[in-house]
């Protein structure tokens, strides 16, 4: 310990200096985030009160709130949750599980070329085939839309999961004479719940940022949603329309409406990670 | 060049229902060729494992013991690209045979593994797991006493009585394997594979797994993969020797240790090679 010679000075300093530089890109990255956050917390928190949570939009000078985005993104996510998890999911286990052919492997180039389509061309594709036959924008339209956006994300993550997945599990669920699809759903499935859960987190957490898709299908809304057969509010709509009006109040209301999808998005993401949590 | 097979003495019968000298045969094995794509692993194995005895495979790493084992249950179905040739009679009915039943088939011969592989589950759930899928009980207090007794088969029953409930994965490694042997005992299967299935654990879990593999052979027929000769030597009756997807040679355990027919056997079991 006493007598270091010259290369063990060397390894020791060498191993210093990276400790430190990567603990420096780490709070970099945190960092960012942090300032992010509480940047949008202390701009959004002058306008939130409860009848901002609850109230649907008014005329500049009459306050008004969004309650009726944050009730419509809530269903245009549960519209795409429904739609999009289960056909992702599907989607992956397919890939992994039986997607050894030529098939499966032109379903995971187009499940990726999927994944890089910008959110908006989806957008235009829903208005194209379901609002213009329908004839109107639609909850529905804007659920499907968003629904598009996840499937690829949830297929490719769900596949990568029930691929670490180890082959021993299977084999041993197969030689107590499980046929091929109850080792699926009885073991392989739940051995990458919690995996697959955090790629349809991810995917929830992409699309409840989306704002481009919407505004083709979507649309917006001044009132609280009655039915998914007509336009809906979203909080992203609704921050875009505000913070692109002239309105020092609607910017002010803007900044809170982020703060509440900051909020909401995080509270999603803790609940999920408590229920999927591992149990053995 | 003459197939060693031939000079086996003694000569077991193919027929299944004939009596071989160890009792009745529970698989007959003739002619097996073994392919992975264009790899042949196996070559004409041909040999008789009579009832409830314990038969032990040993030979040096990748002579073909595994994939002969698994060929047993069909296990390496699951490998793409493999090929099977040859007969494997159990109880008479091949199992390759077109039509014949992959599923029934391993609910009748149960396999341990090298690497255990508990279920991320209970420890109640993994026993129960093959007996559920099988629908092998008809209600709840039925399934826990099978459960129980299959645990106590297993000689884990004392040990995990109170933590049913909790996770499997935190038992220890030879609780672990003797957990997963438990899990094919739970559905009563009548031929039990193993696959080395001590290489992993200590001294004492070693032990304790020979001395269930004794015990079990009064009601199981049990076919071993070892790599270690002593446990070949204490646990089984009968032993087959492998050389390069060879079957060498096969016969009481106590002459193969002791009298070996061939040459290559007393060269492996003797050390002086593999």
């Amino acid at each position: 310990m006493a007598f270091l010679n010259r290369t063990d000075r060397t390894r020791r300093a060498t191993s210093g200096v990276m400790t430190v530089l990567t603990a420096l890109c780490t709070v970099v990255a945190v960092g960012i985030l942090l300032i992010i956050l509480s940047y949008i917390a202390m701009r959004g928190i002058g306008a939130l009160n409860l009848r901002f949570l609850v109230d649907t939009p008014r005329p500049v000078g009459e306050g008004g709130g969004i309650g009726n985005a944050i009730v419509g993104s809530a269903v245009l996510l549960l519209l795409s949750c429904v739609v999009g998890i289960p056909l992702g999911i599907a989607t992956g286990v397919y890939l992994s599980e039986f997607g050894g052919g030529l098939f499966a492997s032109v379903v995971r180039f187009l499940v990726d070329t999927l994944t890089g389509i910008p959110s908006i061309v989806t957008g235009v594709f829903v208005y194209a085939v379901v609002v213009l036959r329908m004839g109107h924008f639609s909850a529905l339209a804007g659920g499907i839309a968003l629904a598009l956006i996840m499937v690829p994300i949830v297929a490719r993550t769900t596949e990568e999961m029930i691929k670490l997945v180890p082959h021993s599990l299977r084999e041993g669920a197969l030689a107590l004479g499980a046929p091929q699809w109850r080792v699926t759903l009885g073991v392989v499935i739940p051995a990458a719940a919690s995996g697959i859960a955090t790629g349809a987190m991810l995917a929830v957490a992409r699309v409840s940022g989306e704002t481009a898709p919407l505004l083709f299908t979507a649309f917006g809304s001044r009132f609280f949603p009655r039915n998914l057969n007509e336009p809906i509010a979203s909080l992203t709509v609704q921050i875009y329309n505000y913070a692109i009006s002239p309105y020092d109040e609607w910017h002010a209301q803007a900044w809170a409406a982020t703060l509440v999808l900051m909020t909401l998005i995080l509270s999603i993401n803790i609940l999920v990670r408590f229920l999927t949590r591992k149990k053995f | 060049m003459s197939t060693p097979t031939q000079t086996i003495a003694p000569k077991f019968e193919v027929n299944s229902r004939t009596a071989s000298p160890h009792g009745q045969t529970k698989i007959a094995v003739d002619g097996l060729n073994f392919y992975y794509g264009r790899t042949q692993a196996l070559h004409d194995i041909t040999l008789s494992i009579p009832e409830r005895m314990v038969m032990a495979f040993i030979g040096p790493s990748g002579c073909g013991k595994t994939t002969f084992l698994r060929t047993l249950n069909r296990m390496n179905d699951v490998i793409p690209g493999t090929r099977v040739e040859g007969k494997v009679l159990m109880d008479g009915q091949d199992i390759y045979a077109t039509g014949a039943d992959v599923v029934d088939l391993r609910r009748k011969v149960g396999m341990v593994f090298q690497k255990s592989n508990p279920f991320p589950k209970s420890i109640f759930d993994n026993v129960a797991y093959g007996l559920r899928i099988n629908r092998l009980t008809s209600n709840k207090s039925e399934l826990e006493d099978r459960v129980a007794a299959a645990l106590n088969d297993a000689a884990l029953w004392s040990e995990v009585k109170d933590r049913l409930k909790s996770s499997a994965l935190g038992l220890s490694g030879g609780q672990q394997q003797r957990l997963c042997i438990a899990r094919a005992l739970a559905i009563r299967p009548e031929v039990i594979l193993m696959d080395e299935p001590a290489s992993a654990l200590d001294p004492i879990a070693t032990s304790k797994i020979e001395e269930l593999i004794v015990d079990l052979k009064k009601q199981y027929t049990i076919v071993i993969v070892t790599h270690n000769m002593q446990q070949a030597a204490r646990v089984s009756d009968l032993t087959a020797f492998f050389l390069l997807g060879k079957l060498i040679e096969v016969d009481t355990t106590e002459k193969v240790f002791t009298a070996p027919g061939q040459k290559l056997t007393e060269d492996y079991i003797t050390g002086r090679f593999g």
